[in-house]
């Protein structure tokens, strides 16, 4: 019987975000420390012919200016942190100036000149496509990843960027959601056989879609501050991982990983756009060093949506192919990333969702991503699986009611399961429930019943909709650090970073559990690198639950394996005849013969080697390696590597089911209910599982029907960068009264039966929502995330206006 | 690109002023720069959590800068520095007002108090507060300092409100994270509506 698992606790960083008190990177000071800010490109394409910085430099308190020169040289398709001779989109940094001010360092930023060359510039992936279009890099317009063989032999992931133009056949095809013949792909891949997999089917859906890319806009502006002192680097970085940022970083400021410290105690949200060192901490690290000062680089709200990065959009067309019972018997996918400047898009991962929405019979996927002169764009809460999912559920609907079926049931026809597969590998699943989750979400949510209710109230009109989102959630390979102190007490080393959702501390009751430690007895020792962390995954792809329980369960395995050792070393008999309890180690047929943790901390420090850390594991990773030199002599030390066997992706998913009431003179709606129902294993922190399905909840309105970028097409000039034009959605545009639940069945590759949860939150909510809005107009498909209450009032209104051109980023 | 930039030429003395270069220092040798005030007129006393502050102010700072970056007390947050946020709220004369958008200069006469002084003195966490942690309410926690401003003027001014009620007067406040139902429910029990 779990005494933590499962069970709700209070995080220790709590209390200090109620009362202030914690610090993000921007609280930090530090004598003599100087201002950053970044000065940046006003134009979409452009070179930079010549810079002026003398007039700022001139300036009292002026201490320097830093530009791409400063850096070593990234080629393309980097995403450089200061551009060098090409500025790509609009907000993009050319360089930073420090002052003994910000309001020096910004006056200074005034007066330097800089005279720039104009260039063509697109916003539009498929303008880029188009024959005769623009090209985003001088270079090209597409982003190609190559395989290269790497020094010794291994294969390492290269890219490059080419320039791909499409006949205006294939454009116009896709703008009319038909397939686009004759346009080239960059990725592809097919299982089964096509052709007979439309051949069974009875019915056939054929859709175009577009999503537009949004930025991220975590609340804290990703401020760094950094100082050399004694050989090493400190670097207060915002960053949603601690250990990720390490090897990254140390590689960009060219040290030794024992030589940076990077201290994160909290971070302001990242949701994916903070998930490793992003370019712009060279900036910082690298300026400090120049400088032999602290330096803090704080950027602006508007800065933030330009280097803040942003979900990839996609232009796309799919045909679905059903039979008579339900099953999807093929799947024919298209899709056309914008990848704006920095070129990558998701549309992988937007495939993988619909194989795991319909677990297709035959399917095949083909896309490519294009470079758009708008901002760079990154992992965003489910990258392409949440746009995908919040399109694919009005056309799913759409299926449904073409073969007679309810759309709940339709679902759970399709729906992966345990003997399951996930993506074009159609590689296995650990565990999946999500028939079970669908039957709980249609109890919890009373389907039947919201679906027997009159649809229409005067102007007003309900709609009902279900939704499925899914990530993959979890890693393995990692390792895990505990130490029992000599006053018996546990120190749960973590390496995982605090971005909000309370992992870090909820995996650390793995240890805790398997030591059968209580937890006013333990402590979470977390926040920056000297403090002696193991190498972590980076805090994002939902996987921090299953890949970190797993990693402080094999750590309190190795301290379990090593109490029982020195027991039977100090008392006799062998390990096998010790048991653990009370936080002692005892002898099974006597329970006198025993040491407590305490006593047992203290011999490990007396007999060395391996029981306090002088010696180590050889296949743990260079960073544990250095934390557990740090802690060597100081307790019992646990550590190990994740080597838990097992095979396949642990799949976190969730279900939605909503409610609104939409006003058809206004094209606004109201959300009057919403259900969540996770399969994500056993629930670790019932708590905090609640809020992040909420939190995933509320960002799942916000892509399905209120945020998007919005360029001018004329000028390339981004019309929406501030929190209010972007619209994320506040307290008024959200249901506050949501329910949410989990199937709660442990995954049998996880000791404590988690799986990680974070991004399906996201696509079930956007997807239930978009269903609903189908559903409020009988079921008619906008094929767009987000739909906005623009787009639904002049489809009531029978204005022309039409998603079938595909356009993105504009209005 | 033509000109050839260097490290070099870009870098001036780096023990340029470093007497003058913490924090403090700094806006007061830029308030010289750029201000024709003098001296004299930035010295303002300040009323902060019931405390007496004196601080050197430029004409054009806002009270989210003092207070972060003159007077240390970080736990109010800049999220936007243009009013879209709430990140930074404080209740000026008992109303929340967003710092960032609020002129030091203009609020000499007034009672301000901030994240910090809503505790009690002894360390008591306000109602409030122990709500939010009680409901698992922060994640991320960027948003929660004016979250909590705001629920404390909500309950000061009506102290039963209704979720509805809470929801309107707490919209000002963005949270990215999305917490908005912990939040409220924070509100429902600080107010005992919730068991
Ligand atoms: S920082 Fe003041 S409202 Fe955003
Ligand atoms: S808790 Fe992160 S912004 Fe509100």
């Amino acid at each position: 019987m779990s005494t933590h698992i499962g069970k709700d606790f209070t995080p220790p960083d709590i209390a200090g975000k109620v009362t202030g008190e914690i610090k993000y990177a921007e609280d930090y000071k530090r004598e003599g420390m100087v201002f950053a800010r970044l000065l940046t490109s006003p134009m979409p394409s452009g070179r930079v012919v010549s810079i002026d910085t003398s007039e700022a430099l001139r300036m009292d308190g002026v201490i320097g200016v830093f530009t791409a020169d400063d850096l070593p040289p990234v080629p393309p398709p980097g995403n450089p942190a200061l551009a060098s001779e090409y500025v790509t989109y609009v907000g993009q940094p050319i360089l930073a100036v420090a002052a003994i001010t910000e309001e020096i360092a910004e006056s200074a930023i005034d007066k330097i000149r800089i005279d720039f060359e104009r260039r063509d510039f697109v916003v539009d992936p498929l303008e880029s496509l188009s024959p005769g279009g623009s090209n985003a890099y001088p270079e090209g317009n597409v982003l190609v990843r190559t395989r290269e063989e790497g020094p010794e032999g291994a294969p390492i992931v290269g890219a490059e960027i080419r320039d791909i133009k499409w006949p205006q056949s294939a454009i116009d095809a896709i703008k009319s959601g038909s397939e686009p013949v004759g346009g080239e792909f960059t990725t592809e891949w097919a299982f089964g056989d096509l052709d007979a997999g439309f051949a069974d089917a009875a019915q056939i859906i054929e859709e175009p879609f577009v999503t537009i890319g949004y930025p991220h806009h975590s609340l804290e502006a990703r401020t760094g501050m950094a100082y050399w002192e004694n050989g090493k680097c400190y670097f207060h970085g915002s960053s949603q991982s601690q250990s990720a940022n390490n090897a990254g970083l140390a590689r960009m400021l060219g040290i030794d990983l024992a030589d940076l410290v990077f201290i994160n105690e909290a971070t302001g949200g990242g949701f994916g756009s903070k998930i490793g060192p992003y370019p712009f901490m060279a900036i910082t690290g690298n300026f400090a060093r120049v400088l032999n000062r602290p330096v803090q680089l704080r950027i602006t709200r508007e800065q933030e949506f330009y280097i803040g990065s942003a979900r990839s959009g996609m232009q796309g067309w799919i045909k679905v192919g059903v039979k008579e019972n339900g099953k999807v018997s093929a799947v024919d996918l298209v899709i056309v990333n914008d990848g704006g400047a920095t070129g990558g898009g998701s549309g992988n991962s937007s495939a993988q969702h619909v194989t795991v929405a319909y677990q297709p019979e035959n399917m095949r996927y083909r896309g490519i991503s294009v470079y758009t002169n708008t901002t760079p764009r990154g992992a965003q809460r489910g990258p392409g699986q949440n746009e995908m999912a919040a399109v694919l559920a009005p056309m799913t609907d759409k299926a449904a009611k073409a073969v007679g079926m309810d759309r709940v049931a339709f679902r759970k026809v399709n729906v992966l399961d345990s003997n399951g597969f996930q993506g074009g590998s159609q590689g296995p699943v650990t565990s999946a429930f999500v028939r079970e989750a669908l039957d709980q979400g249609a109890r919890t949510f009373g389907w039947d019943e919201k679906l027997a209710l009159p649809k229409q109230n005067g102007s007003k009109v309900r709609g009902v909709g279900v939704g499925i989102g899914y990530h993959g959630a979890g890693g393995r390979g990692y390792d895990g650090l505990v130490r029992i102190a000599p006053d018996g007490r546990l120190h749960i080393h973590s390496g995982v970073g605090n971005l909000g959702t309370y992992s870090y501390a909820g995996t650390c009751r793995a240890a805790a559990e398997a030591l059968q430690v209580p937890w006013e007895r333990c402590e979470i020792v977390h926040g920056r690198s000297d403090k002696h962390l193991p190498h972590s995954s980076g805090q994002g792809g939902s996987n921090t639950i299953f890949t970190h329980t797993r990693t402080n369960w094999v750590a309190a395995q190795d301290a379990i394996t090593k109490l029982k050792e020195i027991a039977a070393t100090d008392l006799g008999g062998t390990a096998d005849d010790y048991v653990i309890g009370d936080e002692r180690v005892y002898n099974s047929s006597d329970s006198s013969i025993g040491l407590t943790y305490a006593q047992a901390a203290q011999r490990a420090m007396e007999l060395g080697g391996k029981y306090s850390g002088q010696e180590y594991p050889d296949d743990i990773n260079p960073l544990t390696q250095l934390a557990v030199q740090g802690l060597a002599g100081s307790g019992l030390i646990g550590v190990a590597k994740d080597n838990i066997p097992g095979q396949g992706q642990p799949p976190g998913v969730v279900v939605g089911f909503c409610e609104i009431e939409m006003d058809k003179d206004t094209g606004k709606f109201e959300i009057l209910d919403y259900t969540a129902i996770a399969d994500c294993g056993t629930v670790v922190h019932p708590k905090n599982f609640d809020n992040a399905m909420r939190g995933g909840a509320v960002w799942g309105v916000g892509l399905a029907s209120l945020e998007r970028h919005v360029y001018d097409p004329q000028n390339g000039l981004p019309a929406n960068t501030g929190l209010y034009q972007n619209k994320p959605p506040t307290y008024l545009d959200v249901n506050t009264n949501t329910k949410m639940g989990g199937v709660n069945i442990p995954d049998p590759q996880n000791p404590t039966g988690g799986r990680g949860i974070g991004e399906p939150t996201q696509g079930a909510s956007a997807a239930a929502l978009s269903s609903a809005i189908a559903d409020a107009l009988d079921g008619h498909l906008f094929n767009t995330a987000p739909t906005t209450t623009d787009m639904i009032v002049n489809h009531l209104a029978g204005n022309t206006y039409s998603t079938k051109s595909l356009k993105t980023n504009t209005f | 690109m033509k000109s050839k930039l260097t490290r070099r030429r870009f870098i001036k003395g780096v023990i340029f002023s470093g007497a003058a270069a913490t924090t403090g220092t700094g806006i007061y040798l830029a308030a010289n720069a750029q201000s024709g005030q003098s001296a004299a007129e930035r010295l303002v006393t300040l009323n902060i959590n019931g405390r007496e502050r004196r601080v050197d102010v430029l004409p054009m700072e806002t009270l989210a800068n003092t207070l972060r970056y003159k007077l240390n007390m970080t736990g109010t947050k800049i999220g936007c520095n243009r009013g879209e946020c709430g990140a930074c709220t404080v209740l000026i004369d008992g109303v929340p007002n967003y710092a960032c958008s609020v002129l030091t200069q203009n609020v000499k006469d007034k009672a301000i108090v901030s994240i910090e002084g809503v505790k009690e003195t002894d360390g008591t966490l306000h109602a409030v507060q122990q709500a939010f942690i009680a409901e698992n309410a922060p994640q991320c926690g960027f948003c929660t300092p004016g979250q909590v401003m705001s629920a404390v003027a909500l309950l000061n001014s009506n102290p039963r409100p209704t979720k509805t009620e809470a929801a309107a007067a707490m919209s000002g406040n963005l949270c990215r994270c999305g917490a908005y139902e912990h939040y409220l429910n924070g509100v429902m029990r600080a107010s005992g509506q919730l068991a």
